[in-house]
């Protein structure tokens, strides 16, 4: 589809989902367009007609306006037909339609704090060990239980790396206060709530380094709450993990080395 | 103020602690416009921080000291709390009371032909209670740790993390204090609409600003109170150990918390945004009450569609109480509440269309004036309808994906409130200054005020949906630390000289407020040729407000009528 009016404003879209938002936003922004337009033209049209000058006179009557009456069925029909045939399906698509194990997703856990992300990677088992709220130190930012035996491979860093065209499930949880977890090039956007644990999905097109924002103020330093945000290719994912696991390398974890 | 005179009620009585209604809506206009000029100039130095967030701000440093500054830069602290002080001040201190308090306490009675309010005292309490929520407030700059800095929307646990700061708990205070001065207004007015009417006004010959004024004090009186003990509740989680608002297992600045937990932070949303959605419309009809009243006046003709302004007006205000959660698609609600809300959200928009067609219709086979207060309110049609169209993508959950707190949000909201209710709320100052003062206002500064504000405005505001559109997330104290912030920081520099020449585009209005009080032209009862009966008093009203009990012998807008000499029939003339 070919989108004119929001191009070049919005940040480009690498989701599989991302167009059926942008497409949302399109039809919105043309349809509140149309409709200022044809209040500009009444505007102006009328405040000349009918400026106050000498011999004119303003009349008792009430206008039959018919147009406003089509204009405004017009309107309704128009936000029915977003709202039932784009609005609603599409959220429900990105909040509820999670890839299935057939798709074999990455699972992270992102647990949010002022003013960091910390990624919680499951390693090779696939499991995230347990955490404890009570565990939590400057060497254990998410308090993993390293007794638990499905601990022993995750690790935490800093920043997000995905890989290309698989899809990603975020379990979202925080530490301290309300974040808010966004990537404008995913169009993605959820709410980090303390004692919750919210799932989020999306699946990344395009290989490239990004942003990850936080869009919910959560303190003096709001504003640095980024995190770089890697989508890569299956190989270099994989040299990603390998590097970061615990044992092999004695690689200081939170330390970030990307080879584009 | 000697004792013995038994009828000169004195000074003070008279004009300090006084029960007359214009007397408090003239105290409550002053107080409300002082504290929008502060308001705007808490934003005026937040805008020299986004338009240069490495800047050297020495010259502000040397005002404000150390508590905001350091080595000429702004604290994020400090940028945080002017950001939640600006939200705060021009909702609860500036444009409410100004809407409300101002217009409604001054105009409501004469247009209903009382000679007060039905509460006098409950209404000088009134005004007594917001005063000093409002100076809690401003004080709060002052102690330990500054202001409130979590945003105006004071979500926790953020609200809660320092506890050992006294600025929340003083906005808390202070929230306590003005709501509690809404709560008595809204009963008063309600009263007074119901049982002070005089004689022939039924409800349906109310002016339009009555009926606004009507459905807003419902809103006040209904909406209030849950904020009211939410912010109860979070002053008992700051100060009595409680944790209403605070779940278990937090980790802060990574010590584990000292709360006891079970709490839950979304409460205090649905809580707030139980009363902040309905409050939207505090801040809107009063405003399109105005409007009304300007445009009726100066097309010389009947509004178009009264009556479905009217029924409009009374759904938007039931509507408004099911709308809350739109402003939490994001916090991980489910299908059935989010399309629930998306539903009511879409539907709220149709009365506000109504609204909106039925007054730009009734320009149509008018006679228009463009006198300074026409001007204004014809500005709020257009301005309004960008704040009202932007409200749309907000609204749909899927496309609030993208948008949901950036500067797009800023920009709708504003161009509602401010290019919006601001243009009214000017609008009704030049048109009932002449009631309140018996003087005109300066035609050349009122032109002169308004084509600044309305480019300014606009200059302000535009930028934000560019910003927002972008990606760039509301609150930031620096947007270039992200690369998408960067390559709109353009514009955010284009918004902040727009808002610093806004400031400079007031000084004729507040040239003209003053000049105007001794050199303005003399004004006999009816300078605007007006039909309603605030008009039959004499300007300005004395204590009482007529001369003789008024009586309604038509519609309010009866004007141009066929076969009549004059092109108004005032309500209160009786005709053959
Ligand atoms: C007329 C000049 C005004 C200007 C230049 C202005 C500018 C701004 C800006 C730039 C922000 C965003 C700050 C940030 O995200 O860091 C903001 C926030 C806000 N403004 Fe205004 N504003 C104006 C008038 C008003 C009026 C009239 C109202 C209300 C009736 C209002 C209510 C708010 C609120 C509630 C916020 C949100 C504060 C928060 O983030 O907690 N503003 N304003
Ligand atoms: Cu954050
Ligand atoms: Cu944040």
């Amino acid at each position: 589809m070919d989108f004119t009016l929001l191009d070049g404003l919005m940040p480009k879209d690498i989701s599989t989902h991302g167009y059926q938002i942008d497409r949302l936003l399109e039809y919105l922004h043309w349809f509140m367009l149309l409709i200022f337009i044809g209040w500009a033209i009444f505007l102006t049209y009328t405040l000349v007609k009918f400026r106050a000058r000498q011999g004119h006179k303003a009349s008792y009557d009430e206008i039959k306006a018919k147009p406003s009456k089509y204009a405004e069925i017009f309107v309704v029909a128009f936000e029915l037909v977003l709202l039932v045939g784009l609005a609603v399906p599409t959220f429900a698509y990105v909040r509820t339609d999670f890839p299935g194990k057939d798709k074999n997703p990455v699972e992270i856990r992102v647990v949010a704090e002022q003013f960091q992300w910390n990624m919680h990677y499951p390693g090779e088992d696939g499991v995230f060990g347990k955490t404890r709220p009570d565990l939590v130190a400057s060497d254990n930012l998410v308090g993993l239980d390293l007794s638990d035996p499905a601990a022993g491979d995750d690790f935490v860093v800093p920043t997000m790396h995905v890989p290309v065209d698989r899809p990603v499930v975020l379990q979202l949880s925080s530490k301290d206060v309300i974040h808010s977890f966004f990537i404008p090039v995913m169009r993605v956007k959820q709410d980090v709530i303390p004692g919750m644990s919210i799932p989020m999905w999306f699946e990344a097109t395009e290989t490239g380094e990004y942003q990850i924002a936080c869009a919910q103020l959560c303190g003096n330093n709001h504003f640095r709450m980024s995190a770089q945000f890697y989508v890569d290719t299956e190989k270099d994912y994989a040299a990603f993990l390998a590097e970061n696991a615990p044992g092999g390398d004695d690689e200081e974890e939170e330390e970030e080395e990307e080879d584009e | 103020m000697s004792d013995h005179e038994h009828h000169d009620p004195g000074f003070i009585r008279k004009y300090v602690f006084s029960v007359d209604h214009k007397v408090i809506g003239i105290q409550y206009t002053v107080t409300s416009l002082l504290f929008l000029l502060f308001g705007f100039g808490l934003m005026m130095i937040m805008r020299a921080q986004l338009a240069y967030p490495q800047g050297d701000f020495s010259f502000l440093e040397r005002i404000f000291g150390e508590a905001g500054f350091v080595g000429g830069a702004m604290l994020p602290e400090f940028y945080n709390q002017l950001g939640a002080m600006h939200g705060t001040i021009m909702v609860f201190l500036g444009v409410v009371p100004l809407a409300v308090g101002g217009f409604g306490n001054y105009v409501m009675p004469l247009q209903i032909g009382a000679p007060d309010m039905a509460f006098p005292k409950l209404n000088m309490a009134s005004y007594w209670v917001y005063l000093p929520g409002g100076l809690i407030m401003l004080s709060s700059f002052f102690v330990e740790g500054g202001a409130a800095q979590y945003g105006w929307t004071a979500y926790p646990p953020l609200a809660n993390t320092q506890p050992e700061y006294l600025g929340q708990t003083l906005w808390l205070v202070g929230m306590v204090f003005l709501i509690t001065s809404s709560l008595l207004g809204s009963v008063n007015f309600i009263v007074t609409i119901v049982q002070l009417r005089v004689k022939g006004l039924s409800f349906f010959r109310l002016p339009f600003f009555v009926w606004a004024q009507f459905i807003t004090s419902f809103l006040l009186l209904l909406a209030f109170p849950p904020l009211e003990a939410a912010g109860v509740m979070q002053l008992m989680d700051r100060v009595a150990g409680t944790s209403f608002f605070m779940p278990d297992g937090l980790v802060i600045g990574g010590r584990p918390a000292n709360v006891a937990g079970g709490g839950n932070p979304l409460l205090w949303q649905h809580l707030f945004w139980f009363l902040a959605h309905p409050e939207v419309y505090v801040l809107i009809l009063p405003a399109l009450g105005i409007v009304g009243e300007v445009i009726a006046n100066n097309t010389r003709k009947p509004l178009w569609g009264y009556r479905s302004l009217v029924y409009s007006v009374i759904f938007l205000g039931f509507m408004s109480f099911i709308v809350w959660a739109h402003h939490m698609f994001m916090t991980g609600m489910g299908q059935t509440l989010s399309i629930f809300f998306q539903t009511t959200t879409m539907i709220i928009s149709i009365p506000s269309v109504i609204i909106l067609t039925a007054l730009i219709l009734s320009l149509w086979g008018g006679s228009i004036r463009f006198n300074v207060p026409m001007l204004f309110a014809l500005s709020f049609l257009p301005m309004f309808g960008i704040g009202g169209l932007t409200g749309l993508p907000l609204g749909l959950a899927a496309s609030d994906i993208q948008l949901h707190d950036t500067y797009y949000v800023i920009g709708h909201f504003h161009f509602v409130v401010a290019p919006g209710t601001l243009m009214a709320l000017f609008a009704g100052i030049y048109y009932w200054y002449p009631k309140a003062t018996g003087r005109m206002m300066n035609e050349m500064l009122g032109k002169l005020h308004w084509i600044g504000t309305l480019v300014f405005l606009n200059g302000v505001f535009i930028p934000m949906f560019v910003q927002g559109l972008a990606g760039v997330s509301r609150r930031l104290y620096d947007q270039t630390w992200y690369e998408h912030g960067k390559e709109v920081q353009n514009w955010t520099v284009a918004s902040s000289w727009s808002a610093w020449l806004l400031g400079i585009a007031q000084i004729p209005f507040i040239l003209n407020f003053f000049l105007s009080l001794r050199a303005g032209k003399k004004v006999g009862e009816n300078p605007w040729h007006a039909t309603t009966l605030e008009w039959a008093a004499p300007s300005p009203p004395p204590h009482g407000n007529f001369t003789s009990e008024p009586v309604v012998y038509r519609g309010p807008y009866e004007y141009s009528v066929p076969g009549d000499s004059e092109d108004y029939s005032p309500q209160f003339v009786q005709k053959a």
